[in-house]
Order: structure tokens, then C-alpha cells, then sequence
């Protein structure tokens, strides 16, 4: 702020005030209060690396999910309610590596593969679907997801396997609720290159699979096929009269996006080290929309800056509330906190004017 | 079949066949599910009696926001919130009977007045996308009340009560126990069937005030404020261009819908008889409309009859879903998967249509 002195406004005030306005009141607010959470976090002598360890490791975690998010944005569906689709399809690629016991760096390799052969006719159907239904899409992506994952959490119950460590002890069928990746693939991108840093440990390989996917979308969207989608997005009309069909470009940006989510949860799943399956996957696009929009972006419009910043803050926010709430006061007030942060965005983001 | 009337009729009875479709396939999925689990009729017809009178008013809610051209409410379960509110209070001051129900609901009123004011000026600024802030409103609220009554509650708001507050000394206990105001309507009119040689409660007051509550939807529609809606869900331009004052007209409609989820509530607790502090609320707006959406009812287009008829079929398969489940594939469990994804599925497939049909009268 300091370097603003030269600027034409001579109240500094109004100078904070223009700088509020371009950044948005919510983010500066969501940004003071985790300041105010590692404040709280010095000054009650907590273990600020270990705290900065975890933030890290979720960020990479979560990173994909909510970059899936981005093509969408891009290719004019919106804000992907319907990321479980995607993700269902990354679950469907993880168990099929676990089920062959397909372990170490082959078997992430394998699930990306399975999941990424999975995703993209569904994604394709997906966009086709939102193409008859326009002005819906958020809606339809939201109902379309909770019944898919409803329906799956039938055929896990069915489901043809029969690996002793997937199935339920009892009964011999029916997939567990939750399926541990150790010795399979457990953290093999967040131990890879890892290293510290005054007692920081940087995930390495999870954060550069989430700069490299950063770097490929960014990258992607200055190609040819790219700036298509985006022109598609912003004047159909327009994209129509050169040729595009914006039909065409929103299935393609559909598709893109349930890919991400689909390799997305298979790097989630690696760091967090179990698979959750049933209903784990039906709520899990909110918060990733939730940070996309505490980043900065809108229903409308949304860059890889705004992936960054939003995962970061949000869940750093969610990590660290944890325990530093629990210093100040007893029971854990972060389930309700990451509630209303994370609808209290999506809210603002739906009911700002003049963004239609 | 007469020739002059040929098109025409045959045009007719499709239209009526493909409204029937909706409700038809459910009642033929109901019957195969009976069957295959060997369910009595008496076992049915005590089952519906309860569930019919504990979620139709619930149901009803609905029908306002869907004439005046808002769609799903989503956002009746902020008006179950209201409702829980009375019933916390009426529980903690220890009112009983019908006395403690009426206290409630002049409770949990002008609390759902305020939050059908907040919620409907919150679908004011979100103009056609009321559903999806409908549903991210309900989230957020449930957060909200999470924060007063998981920790504000007892700590930073007097409130005394061993027997309802945490062992930690505030926040409520997931389960708050109604039995001061149970069957505080169901029991107005005591009724009592002998089915099967036990007894069963005919919950014959709350019959007559649902009766009560179709009439007054029925005669709503007649009233100018009922007309006025109705404009605007018809031809929302039209309406603003002939003076209707739509804004207004849109909160008043989710102020409506909002107490009357406040009272639908009510009456569900009053039946059940337990409140689950933080989940009793949660699934209320998927369920009633997955209800609503059975009937064949559409997002623009809602009867009272259809509220009551798919408050029954929705619930029997309810009921019939996990029976049907063990009997036929020995687990449950499958079933209950079955009826939460028939629930998703009916309002994917009513919002798919709505779009749909929406995207191909719009000009290209």
C-alpha cells in the first residue's frame, strides 16, 4: 500500500477502498480472518509448521478437484455442481487398480488411465445434457450428480469384485465404505522430491501434478481448440457466425472438466490415503466451487489465479480452524465455519447484480 | 372415437396419459414392490396413516412458489428451522399439549416470516436461478443454525435446561424430546382403529387441518393475490408490465411458503415426537419435492391434488422400498439406496424436462 502514494487519489482511504473493491470485500475478509487464525496460532505457541505442513498438503490435495471447475467456467456451463460424475469415474479407475493390486506408481497410472477412459463419454454425455437443458445446468449438474452417486452406492453394493481387502469381511460382497490405499498407492506423490523446509514438508510431487495440470489448462486455452471454447463462451452468436458451434465447444469444456475431477480424485484419494466410497462423493463439489469463488472468480468467469489463490486460502482456512479454535473454545466450531464460509460464497457469487 | 372429434380426443387422452404417466409408473413400481415383499394391507394402511398426516402440510408448502413462477422451493427448509425453533422453546419452557403446539406456532411464525423475507429477497436478486439459491440457502442457514444452537446456545444466550443442553454446558443434545406436544393434533380427535389386533392412532385431527389447509390453497387461487401470481408465473413481463408489483409479490409467495414449512414441520414433530436437533430439517426440501415431482407435477405447474397424491405414493414406496429391498436381494440396505436415488432421480428428470421443454419454445 505503501507505493501508492503516487497515485492520483490523495486520501489513502479512498486508495484502501479502491483496493477492497478490486480484490472483493469477501476475499479480504476471508483473507483477515486466516491471518487472524495464524495470528491466534503464535500467539498461543502452536506448532506453526506442522499447521503450514497440513495446509500444504491439503492444497495439493484438493488443487485438481477445484481446477476441474475451470474449464467449465470457460466453455460458458457455469459453476460444475456436477463434478461427482467425474469423480465417480476416478473411483471406479482407483478400485479397479486395487482390485488388481496394481501398486506403486503403475497402479496411480492405471486409475488415471481407467478413469480418464471413464470420464470422457460421460463427460460427453453430460455436456449434451446440459446443452438441451441451458439456464439449468447448475441445477441439473447438482440432482444429476446426487442421483449418479446414489446410483452407484447400489452398485457398489453389487459390484463383481472380489479382492478379500475390498469387500466386506462378512457376507463376502459388497464393497467396504472405505478402502485404505496403504501399500498400494498411498502418498506416492506426496513423498516423491519431498523435502523441509524450517520443518515445513512440501508434498512436492502432488503440488507439481497440480502446477503441471495448472500449466496444461492454462496452455490448452491458448491453443486453437482453446480460444475456440472461450469465444464460444463469451458471444455465441458471434462463435456461430465464424463457424463454431457452441454446442459443440460445451461438450468439449464438459468433457475437460470431468476428466480433472476424474484424475482429481485419484490424486485426492493417494494423498488422503483411503477411498471413500457411497455417499462421500455426493457434497464434495461445493467446497471446490466454494474455493474457486473465494479466489475471485464468478459464475461467469474464473482463471487459474483465481484456483490458486481460492484453494489456498479456503483450505488453509479449513485446516487450521481445527485446532486453533480448539484453543480458544471446546467442540469443533470448523464443520459449522466451513459451512457457512463455503455456502455464504457460492450465495454471493449467485446473487451478485449485473452478473447474469 | 366419433370422427369430427377424432384429433382432438386422441390428443386428449394423450396429454391426460402423459400426465398420468409419472404417478402410473410409481404406482405399478409401489405394487411390484408390495408383492415382492408380501406386505399387508394392514401393515400399508397403518404405515400411511402416519406418514401421509406427518408430511402432506409439507408437501402443500410447495405450491405457492411454483404458481408464482419461482419453481422448487428449495428454501423450505429454512421454514423447518423456523419451526424447530418453536418447538425448542415450547419443549424448554415445558408448555404440553395443544396449548405448547399453539405457542409453537406462534413461535416459529414470525420467525418464518423473517426468513421468507430474507430468503425471497435473496430469489429477488437471483432471478432465474431461484432453485439452485434455494438449495445453497438452505446449506448456508443450516449452518447458521448450527452456530446458534451447537454453541451459542447456553453460552452467549441464557438457557437453562439439563435435560436438553450438553453435558459441556451449552450447546442442545442431538435429540430433543417432544413428548410434551406429541399427538397435540393427532389426538384432537381421538380416533382409535383396531387393525391386525393392535391398535392404531388415526391421526383424524390432523386430517381435518390438511383438509383445511387444500381449501385454503384452492381458495387462494381465487383471491387477487392468487390471480396476480399466477400472472406472473404464466407471463412474467406481462404481469410487470399491467401494473402487478412482481417483487413484492415474489417475497410475499416465499414468505408463504416458508411459515407453511414452519407448520408443516410443527405438525411432522408433533407426530414423530422427537426432534433431531441437527439433521430433523436437512432432508425436508428434497423429500417434499421429490413427493410433489411423483405426483407428475412439473416445476411450473402444481395442484393440490397432486401435493396429496404424491405425498402417498412417495411414502409408500418409502416404506415399501427396503422391504422390498431385503426380499428381493437379501440386503436392505439396497433398497434404502434405492429410495434416496429414486428421490434424486425424480427431480433430476423434472428439472431435465423443465429445461428442456424451456430451451425449445425459447427462440433460438
Amino acid at each position: 500500500m505503501a507505493e501508492t502514494t503516487a497515485a492520483p487519489h490523495p486520501s489513502p482511504l479512498e486508495g484502501l477502498r479502491e483496493w477492497i473493491a478490486e480484490i472483493g470485500i469477501p476475499r479480504v475478509l476471508i483473507a483477515a480472518f486466516l491471518l487472524l487464525l495464524f495470528a491466534i496460532a503464535v500467539a498461543t505457541h502452536m506448532d506453526v509448521a506442522s499447521l503450514l505442513t497440513d495446509s500444504l498438503l491439503r492444497v495439493g490435495r484438493n488443487g485438481l478437484i477445484v481446477l476441474a471447475l475451470l474449464p467449465a467456467v470457460q466453455g460458458g456451463v457455469g459453476l460444475n455442481f456436477g463434478l461427482p460424475l467425474g469423480i465417480l469415474c476416478g473411483i471406479v479407475g482407483c478400485i479397479v487398480a486395487l482390485n488388481g493390486a496394481v501398486t506403486g506408481f503403475t497402479g496411480l497410472l492405471l486409475s488415471c488411465a481407467v478413469a480418464t477412459a471413464l470420464a470422457v463419454p460421460v463427460g460427453w454425455g453430460y455436456g449434451w445434457l446440459l446443452n438441451r437443458t441451458r439456464g439449468q445446468e447448475m441445477m441439473v449438474g447438482t440432482y444429476l450428480g446426487f442421483a449418479t452417486v446414489s446410483a452407484m452406492s447400489i452398485f457398489w453394493l453389487v459390484a463383481p469384485f472380489h479382492n478379500p481387502t475390498l469387500v466386506w469381511a462378512i457376507g463376502g460382497h459388497g464393497l467396504r465404505t472405505t478402502l485404505t490405499l496403504s501399500g498400494v498407492f498411498d502418498k506416492v506423490l506426496d513423498r516423491l522430491w519431498s523435502f523441509q523446509v524450517l520443518g515445513v514438508r512440501i508434498p512436492t510431487g502432488t503440488l507439481l501434478v497440480f502446477a503441471l495440470a495448472g500449466l496444461v489448462v492454462s496452455l490448452f486455452f491458448r491453443t486453437r481448440a482453446g480460444i475456440t471454447i472461450s469465444a464460444a463462451r463469451s458471444n455465441p452468436r458471434f462463435a456461430r457466425a465464424a463457424g463454431i458451434s457452441d454446442e459443440r465447444t460445451r461438450i468439449q469444456a464438459t468433457i475437460f472438466s470431468t476428466v480433472l475431477a476424474a484424475i482429481g480424485i485419484v490424486v485426492f484419494s493417494q494423498s488422503y490415503g483411503f477411498l471413500q466410497l457411497y455417499t462421500a462423493p455426493l457434497l464434495m463439489a461445493f467446497p471446490a466451487v466454494a474455493c474457486l469463488l473465494i479466489g475471485g472468480a464468478s459464475v461467469q468467469r474464473a482463471t487459474l489465479t483465481h484456483v490458486v489463490i481460492g484453494t489456498f486460502l479456503f483450505q488453509s482456512i479449513l485446516t487450521v480452524a481445527l485446532p486453533v479454535t480448539s484453543q480458544v473454545i471446546q467442540g469443533d466450531i470448523s464443520e459449522t465455519a466451513r459451512l457457512i464460509i463455503q455456502n455464504g460464497m457460492i450465495l454471493y457469487a449467485l446473487t451478485r447484480r449485473g452478473d447474469r | 372415437m366419433s370422427p369430427p372429434a377424432g384429433p382432438t380426443a386422441a390428443a386428449r387422452a394423450r396429454h391426460a396419459l402423459g400426465q398420468a404417466a409419472v404417478p402410473l409408473l410409481f404406482a405399478l413400481l409401489c405394487l411390484f414392490g408390495i408383492f415382492a415383499a408380501r406386505i399387508t394391507p394392514e401393515f400399508l394402511v397403518r404405515e400411511m396413516l402416519v406418514r401421509f398426516s406427518r408430511n402432506a402440510l409439507l408437501v402443500l408448502s410447495l405450491l405457492i412458489p411454483i404458481l408464482a413462477g419461482l419453481g422448487l422451493n428449495f428454501g423450505i427448509v429454512i421454514g423447518a428451522m423456523a419451526g424447530q425453533i418453536g418447538a425448542i422453546l415450547v419443549t424448554h419452557w415445558g408448555v404440553r399439549g395443544i396449548a405448547g403446539f399453539g405457542l409453537a406456532v406462534l413461535i416459529a411464525t414470525p420467525v418464518a416470516i423473517l426468513f421468507g423475507i430474507g430468503t425471497g429477497w435473496l430469489f429477488n436478486r437471483a432471478r432465474g436461478r431461484e432453485m439452485v439459491t434455494g438449495l445453497i440457502a438452505g446449506f448456508f442457514a443450516n449452518g447458521l443454525y448450527q452456530l446458534v444452537f451447537l454453541f451459542a446456545i447456553g453460552s452467549l444466550i441464557p438457557f437453562h435446561s439439563p435435560g436438553m443442553v450438553l453435558p459441556q454446558g451449552y450447546g442442545l443434545r442431538n435429540t430433543v424430546d417432544l413428548l410434551g406436544i406429541q399427538y397435540a393434533i393427532d389426538d384432537l380427535v381421538p380416533v382409535h382403529l383396531t387393525l391386525e389386533g393392535s391398535p392404531v392412532r388415526v391421526p383424524l385431527g390432523s386430517f381435518l387441518l390438511i383438509g383445511l389447509f387444500c381449501l385454503f390453497n384452492v381458495f387462494f387461487l381465487r383471491t387477487k393475490l392468487g390471480q396476480e401470481l399466477r400472472a406472473m408465473g404464466q407471463e412474467p413481463h406481462v404481469a410487470a408490465t399491467a401494473g402487478i408489483r412482481v417483487d413484492r409479490n415474489r417475497i410475499i409467495a416465499t414468505v408463504m411458503s416458508t411459515v407453511f414449512a414452519a407448520w408443516g414441520q410443527l405438525f411432522f414433530l408433533q407426530n414423530i415426537g422427537t426432534l433431531n436437533t441437527y439433521s430433523s430439517h436437512e432432508q425436508v426440501g428434497m423429500f417434499s419435492i421429490a413427493a410433489l415431482l411423483v405426483s407428475g407435477a412439473t416445476v411450473t405447474r402444481a395442484t393440490v391434488g397432486q401435493a396429496l397424491l404424491g405425498a402417498l405414493l412417495f411414502h409408500t414406496l418409502f416404506v415399501v422400498s427396503p422391504l422390498a429391498g431385503k426380499a428381493l436381494a437379501g440386503d436392505a440396505q439396497i433398497g434404502e439406496y434405492f429410495r434416496v436415488f429414486v428421490a434424486y432421480a425424480v427431480i433430476t428428470v423434472a428439472l431435465v424436462l423443465h429445461a428442456w421443454q424451456k430451451g425449445r419454445r425459447a427462440p433460438k
